[in-house]
C-alpha cells in the first residue's frame, strides 16, 4: 500500500500522469471503491488489498475520466487483460495509459507499454478459478430441463438495471443494441423473454472478447451469475477458434477475424 | 403515536390465518439464498429473521417492474385494442421497515398528483402496511437525516416494535390498521405504557434534509461538485431500481407482426437514453448531470412541488451500487459544501 501511494505521488508530482485511478476504502470493511487521485495529497487515500476487485479499466472509456488527462491505472489481472483487448479492438493507443500492477509482495510494477503488459500476463496463471470451474461443471451436468429451470430462476431476478453492462469494460458501445429502438431488437421489459434475450445477447456479444474479469457478476445487485454464461461462450470460442482474449494484442479475435481454415461444422 | 396494544409473537400465525381467511394476500420478507425479498406467505415461520433490508423495496407491491397496459391487434385498416386493468388484490404488507413505509407517501404523491394513476392508485388503496421498527441498522442507513427514524410511524397502518423476545408493541395508526385489529381483536391486548425506544436501532443523523433542500438550488451550478461525486458512477440503474421512491417509467410497445402489447417498464435517470431527444440532443449528456438530477429531484424538486421528500434513507441504492456510491455520505458532503 505504501509503495503504491509513493509511486502514485511520484507520478503525479513529475507530471507523468494527471490522474491515478485506483482504490480507496469503501462504506464498510468489506468494500473498496474506485478513487481518482489527482494530486499528491490524495494519494494518501489509495489502498490495495483483497477488497480491490472492480475492473477499473472500464473507466478509461468514460468521457469524464478521459477528460482528466493521462491516467495511471491500478490494475488487477482482469484489468490488465482488458488493456490487451482494448488494444486488439483499437480502443486504446499504446502508451496512453500507464498500467500499475501490484505484486503479491506489495511491489508496484510499472507497465507503460502493451508489450510490457503482455509479458507480465504471460507469467500469470490462466483459466477459470476452481470455484468457477466447479459451478460450470455442476450446471453442465444438469439434465436439460433442470438447466433451463436454473437459468429461468436466475434470470427471473434480473431487473434490467444494466449494471452488468455498465461494469463491463468491453461493453463500451456508445449505443448498445438494447438501446436501439427503431426497431426495438431486445424487449425492454424485464419479463422472462426480455430478460432471456438481454442476457443471452450480452453474452453472445462478448464471445471471444470477454477477458473474464468477473465485474458483471460482482456488479449485479440481484446476485445473478451472469459470468457463467460468458465462461461457456469463452470455452466455445476457444474450442472452435482458438480464442484466448486478454493475453495478446494480435488483432485476430474471433468475432472480427476471417480465417480460411475456420471450421464450419456449425453451418448446417 | 396511535393507540397502543400488545401483540404476542406467538399469535401472529392466528392473525395471518384470519387475514387470509378474510381475503387478504400477505407479502412479507422471505429469505432465499443470501437475499431477502418480499414474497407471499401463509404462515409467520416463512418470514426472514435476521436482515437489515430486502434487496428490492416494498414498492414492487404497487409498482411492479413491468406491467401490461393493453393488447392490440391489427385488423385490416383497424386496430383492436383491449385495455387491461390490473387486478388490485387486497394486500397486507407485513414487516415493512419504517423507511419503506414512509416511501408510500412519496409513491402516493407522485401517482395521484394530477389524476389517480389507473395502475398504482387502486393497489395503494387496497394495501395495508404493518410496519416493523428497526432494531439494527448499518453504514448505509440514514433515515434520521430525512425526517424518519427506526421507530417512525409514518406510512404504517400498524407499527410493530419487538419490545422483547415474545411480544410486539403494536401502534394502531389508521382506519386500515383498526380494520386489521377488528379481524382478530382478542389478539391485541391492552398495553401498559411499554416504551419502544430502548430496542430501536441508533442511527446518527448525517445531515438535515429540510435545510439542504433550500441550499441545493445554489449548488446546482457547481459543476465540479457533481463531477467529483459522480466520477466513479458507471451509469447503471441499480440505484433507481432498488429505490423505494423512484417512480420513473417508460411506455413501450412490444410488437409482433399483427399486434402486440403496450407495457410500462421501470426506467432510470442514470441511463444516457433517459433524456435523449429524437433530434439526438441530450439535455443531460454527462453522467455528472444525471447524478445531479437524481439528487435534485429527490431532495429539491419533489419537496418543492409535491411537499414530500423523494428519499427515505433506506440505503438500498448504496448497497446495490456496484461502485459504492453512498448516498448518505454524498448528501452529508453536499450539506458541508460552502455555496
Amino acid at each position: 500500500m505504501e509503495a503504491l501511494q509513493k509511486k502514485a505521488r511520484a507520478l503525479l508530482e513529475a507530471g507523468t500522469v494527471k490522474v491515478v485511478i485506483g482504490y480507496t476504502a469503501g462504506t464498510d470493511v468489506e468494500r473498496a471503491r474506485a478513487f481518482f487521485a489527482r494530486n499528491a495529497e490524495q494519494t494518501q487515500q489509495l489502498i490495495f488489498d483483497a477488497r480491490c476487485c472492480q475492473n477499473l479499466a472500464t473507466y478509461l472509456m468514460k468521457p469524464e475520466v478521459k477528460a482528466l488527462g493521462k491516467a495511471a491505472l491500478v490494475c488487477v489481472p482482469g484489468a490488465l487483460r482488458t488493456l490487451m483487448q482494448y488494444a486488439v479492438e483499437n480502443q486504446l493507443a499504446d502508451e496512453t495509459v500507464l498500467a500499475l500492477a501490484v505484486t503479491d509482495a506489495g511491489e508496484v510494477v510499472e507497465l507503460p507499454k502493451f508489450a510490457a503488459v503482455e509479458e507480465y500476463l504471460a507469467k500469470m496463471p490462466r483459466g477459470l478459478t476452481p470455484e468457477q470451474q466447479q459451478e460450470l461443471d455442476r450446471i453442465d451436468k444438469l439434465p436439460l430441463e433442470e438447466r433451463w429451470a436454473f437459468w429461468a430462476a436466475e434470470l427471473a431476478r434480473c431487473v434490467k438495471c444494466y449494471a452488468c453492462r455498465a461494469a463491463c469494460p468491453l461493453c463500451y458501445c456508445s449505443r448498445c443494441i438494447t438501446d436501439v429502438n427503431q426497431p426495438q431488437w431486445v424487449p425492454v421489459a424485464s419479463d422472462p423473454l426480455g430478460n432471456l434475450e438481454w442476457n443471452v445477447v450480452r453474452a453472445m456479444h462478448l464471445a471471444g472478447r470477454c477477458v473474464d474479469c468477473g465485474s458483471c457478476a460482482d456488479a449485479c445487485p440481484e446476485g445473478i451469475r451472469i459470468d457463467l454464461l460468458n465462461h461457456v461462450l469463452a470455452r466455445e470460442a476457444s474450442a472452435h477458434f482458438g480464442a484466448e482474449p486478454g493475453y495478446s494484442t494480435r488483432k485476430d479475435y474471433a468475432l472480427s477475424a476471417y480465417k480460411p481454415d475456420d471450421k464450419e461444422e456449425f453451418i448446417r | 403515536m396511535g393507540e397502543q396494544r400488545i401483540l404476542q409473537k406467538a399469535s401472529l400465525g392466528e392473525l395471518f390465518a384470519k387475514l387470509i381467511a378474510g381475503g387478504q394476500r400477505i407479502l412479507a420478507p422471505v429469505k432465499s439464498d443470501d437475499r431477502v425479498e418480499f414474497a407471499a406467505v401463509k404462515t409467520p415461520d416463512q418470514i426472514a429473521g435476521d436482515y437489515i433490508q430486502t434487496t428490492t423495496s416494498a414498492k414492487t407491491a404497487v409498482f411492479p417492474r413491468y406491467e401490461t397496459m393493453l393488447r392490440f391487434r391489427l385488423k385490416g385498416k383497424d386496430v383492436d385494442v383491449d385495455e387491461l386493468t390490473p387486478e388490485a388484490k387486497p394486500t397486507v404488507l407485513f414487516g415493512v421497515h419504517p423507511c419503506d413505509a414512509a416511501s408510500f407517501a412519496t409513491l402516493k404523491a407522485v401517482f395521484t398528483w394530477d389524476s389517480a394513476d389507473a395502475y398504482v392508485e387502486p393497489k395503494l388503496e387496497k394495501t395495508t402496511i404493518i410496519g416493523l421498527s428497526c432494531t439494527k441498522g448499518d453504514a448505509y442507513c440514514f433515515c434520521t437525516s430525512v425526517g424518519g427514524g427506526p421507530g417512525d410511524t409514518r406510512g404504517s397502518d400498524i407499527l410493530l416494535t419487538p419490545i422483547d423476545a415474545t411480544k410486539y408493541l403494536a401502534e394502531i395508526l389508521t382506519d386500515k390498521g383498526r380494520a386489521i385489529v377488528a379481524a382478530a381483536p382478542q389478539l391485541f391486548t391492552p398495553a401498559n405504557g411499554e416504551a419502544k425506544e430502548p430496542v430501536l436501532a441508533k442511527i446518527a443523523p448525517r445531515f438535515a434534509a429540510d435545510k439542504l433542500a433550500q441550499k441545493l438550488s445554489a449548488l446546482f451550478g457547481k459543476t465540479d461538485v457533481w463531477l467529483n461525486q459522480s466520477l466513479r458512477c458507471i451509469g447503471c440503474g441499480a440505484c433507481a431500481y432498488a429505490c423505494p421512491t423512484c417512480t420513473c417509467f417508460d411506455i413501450q410497445d412490444e410488437r409482433q407482426r399483427y399486434g402486440g402489447v403496450r407495457m410500462r417498464c421501470w426506467d432510470a435517470c442514470g441511463f444516457g437514453m433517459f433524456t435523449l431527444h429524437a433530434s439526438g440532443h441530450n439535455p443531460r449528456a454527462k453522467q455528472s448531470e444525471r447524478w445531479r438530477q437524481r439528487i435534485m429531484h429527490k431532495f429539491s424538486y419533489q419537496p418543492e412541488r409535491l411537499k414530500v421528500l423523494g428519499c427515505v434513507g433506506c440505503g438500498r441504492c448504496s448497497r446495490a451500487c456496484p461502485t459504492d456510491m453512498n448516498l448518505g455520505e454524498h448528501m452529508q458532503s453536499l450539506a458541508e459544501t460552502t455555496v
